[in-house]
């Protein structure tokens, strides 16, 4: 078990793609956390056609692709909460800006194609799908230490940010400074959006927003534990895809990272729902057995309570 | 201009996607579903790349894809209210597994590069007869089903708690609806590609609905403005080495500035 293990992680390109894929999973669990309790996946959505023209406007320039991600999306990101109203925008207002943001990228892209002689379209694709086994050890630990200090970020203001998330009126009564916090919040999320670029291209980073997330917040409702969880989610899934494309090399390493999210997403909105149907088929079954001596039921009520509070959480009708 | 036969088969074809765009996408501006639409425009890719890969027409691919896309995020519970979270990460993941997907299926297919480019991005100018003819018998029927539909979906989509309480399936009608935007978006993205399908579906709608209210103008606005836009987007491109896609959202988002800053000059006064 262990020696496949050492094989995979003796490849440098692999411990990068591992140093950089986990300080950025650990990164977009969390900021996903909050985009979507915010509902502002869309926003994310936006991000990332920023994060494609941001990066192509840098690489038609000439300069580090990088600059053109982090400036593009930081300034996007806060500029639409600027706009939008409780520093949350407007998903028509989105749209439009987004829409037209990647018209820019197209513009982009054919720049970049036509002045570049060689026809190195490939930067393109980069751009898109991500290329995280191509990271050198350098983009590797900056990648690193940027997702550290954005979590560390995130971290400071997670309190906050959770009551103005929750209910932004009582949070404003309460002297929150929302707006503030909308608009960082929303600049932080772009700066993640060039970040998790590099790992999984422009166009895949949603789904590590959204997906562990999502299943996050299905499977419990308590704010710090799915804080915790879906950044946990993030990692298992980026570590489980890397792994899966190392084995099958005809597997992109953004597609397994995205699938591996995907099954967990399902499993997590899929799962609960069977596990009430299963919970109750039992109930309804050792339901004519004895009460439980009082030493061992005070034993049991903890985990007890806390399937049954599940069950009815899935119980529920949808929302 | 008009004496290439290419030209006027893109100003045939502009002409029918524009005014099948502007039509649902007042529709799903007025839903607030651009989350929606854009997810499905967005999963045309995936089904083309699939569809090259196997080797079968694209066009299958477009529309399996976008119809199942369609179905799924129908499936997905509605959001009423203010708490949208669940819905929209289910759409977010929808979409990013279908753009994952579609890359596995190119890199899987060696014909790599090029194929990428003109499924997410489109090219308008090496459109044939046949294609023109497909697309108007598809946006005719959309836009039919559109009409006979209309009254009940808008009803369902002002209000939907009044129109379920006065009988209108608001389910099915939105399930409905998702599907025959689905089925435009696929015909309209085999034209702009898939990233540019959205461009015309929300920009002369959100311009329609900051210039009025009333549905009927609107819908004429907005048919209106995506019509002008294609055509202004193809002359421009025409003319210029820059391409279709960026002068369409350009002019588009030109348009969208105007019209809600005369909304907002209108309110002010």
């Amino acid at each position: 078990m262990a020696e496949p293990a050492v094989s995979l992680l003796a490849h440098p390109f692999m411990r990068n793609a591992y140093l950089a894929g986990t300080a950025i999973a650990v990164l977009a669990g969390l900021v996903g956390y909050f985009v979507v309790l915010r509902s502002q996946v869309f926003t994310g959505d936006a991000l990332s056609h920023v994060a494609f023209t941001g990066a192509l406007a840098a690489l038609a320039a000439g300069i580090d692709a990088r600059l053109g991600l982090f400036a593009a999306t930081i300034a996007v990101g806060a500029g639409m909460a600027v706009i939008g109203r409780n520093g949350r925008a407007d998903d028509v207002v989105t749209g439009t800006v987004f829409a037209w943001v990647l018209g820019v990228g197209v513009l982009m892209l054919t720049l970049y194609t036509t002045s570049n002689s060689t026809g190195n379209s490939a930067a393109g694709v980069n751009v898109l799908f991500g290329s995280i086994f191509g990271l050198s050890a350098g983009q590797a630990r900056f990648a690193a230490v940027l997702a550290s200090v954005l979590v560390l970020v995130v971290l400071a203001g997670a309190r906050p940010l959770l009551f103005a998330s929750v209910d932004d009126a009582v949070a404003a009564a309460r002297g929150v400074p929302v707006r503030v916090l909308g608009v960082g919040f929303l600049a932080v999320v772009g700066a993640t959006a060039a970040e998790a670029t590099q790992a999984v291209g422009a166009l895949l980073l949603l789904g590590l927003l959204a997906a562990p997330a999502g299943a996050a917040l299905r499977l419990t409702s308590r704010p710090y534990r799915a804080m915790w969880l879906s950044a946990g989610l993030a990692v298992a899934s980026m570590w489980i895809g890397l792994g899966l494309s190392y084995a099958v090399p005809r597997l992109p390493p953004s597609f397994s990272i995205l699938a591996v999210a995907t099954a967990v997403y399902l499993a997590a909105s899929v799962g609960p729902a069977v596990a009430a149907v299963a919970g109750r088929a039992t109930t309804a079954f050792s339901r004519p057995a004895p009460p439980a001596p009082a030493g061992a039921g005070e034993r049991q009520t903890a985990p007890g309570s806390r399937t049954s509070s599940r069950a009815r959480r899935a119980d529920r009708p949808p929302r | 201009m008009f004496a290439y036969h290419f030209m006027v088969n893109a100003f045939r074809a502009g002409t029918i996607v524009a005014v099948a765009g502007g039509l649902m996408g007042w529709f799903m501006v007025l839903r607030r579903q651009t989350f929606a639409g854009h997810t499905l425009a967005v999963v045309g890719f995936p089904g083309a790349a699939g569809a090259v890969w196997l080797g079968v027409n694209a066009a299958w691919g477009y529309f399996g894809f976008c119809g199942a896309g369609a179905l799924l995020i129908a499936a997905l519970p509605r959001a009423t209210g203010g708490d949208r979270s669940h819905e929209s990460a289910g759409i977010g993941v929808v979409q990013a597994f279908g753009l994952a997907a579609g890359f596995l299926f190119v890199s899987l297919y060696h014909g790599f590069l090029n194929g990428v480019s003109s499924l997410l991005f489109g090219s308008f100018l090496g459109i044939t007869d046949g294609q023109v003819l497909t697309l108007l018998l598809v946006c005719t029927a959309a836009v039919v089903a559109l009409a006979l539909a209309g009254r009940p979906l808008l009803f369902a989509s002002v209000d939907p708690d009044v129109a379920a309480a006065r009988g209108v399936p608001v389910r099915a009608v939105s399930a409905g609806f998702l599907l025959a935007l689905g089925l435009t978006v696929a015909e309209i993205s085999q034209i702009t590609g898939a990233l540019l399908v959205f461009a015309v579906l929300v920009m002369p709608a959100a311009a329609a609905q900051a210039l009025t209210i009333r549905p009927g103008a609107g819908l004429a606005a907005s048919v209106v403005i995506a019509v002008g836009i294609t055509w202004a987007a193809l002359t421009a491109a025409y003319h210029s080495s820059w391409p279709i896609g960026f002068w369409i959202a350009t002019f588009g988002f030109g348009v969208y500035l105007a019209a809600s800053g005369w909304r907002r000059w209108r309110s002010r006064r």
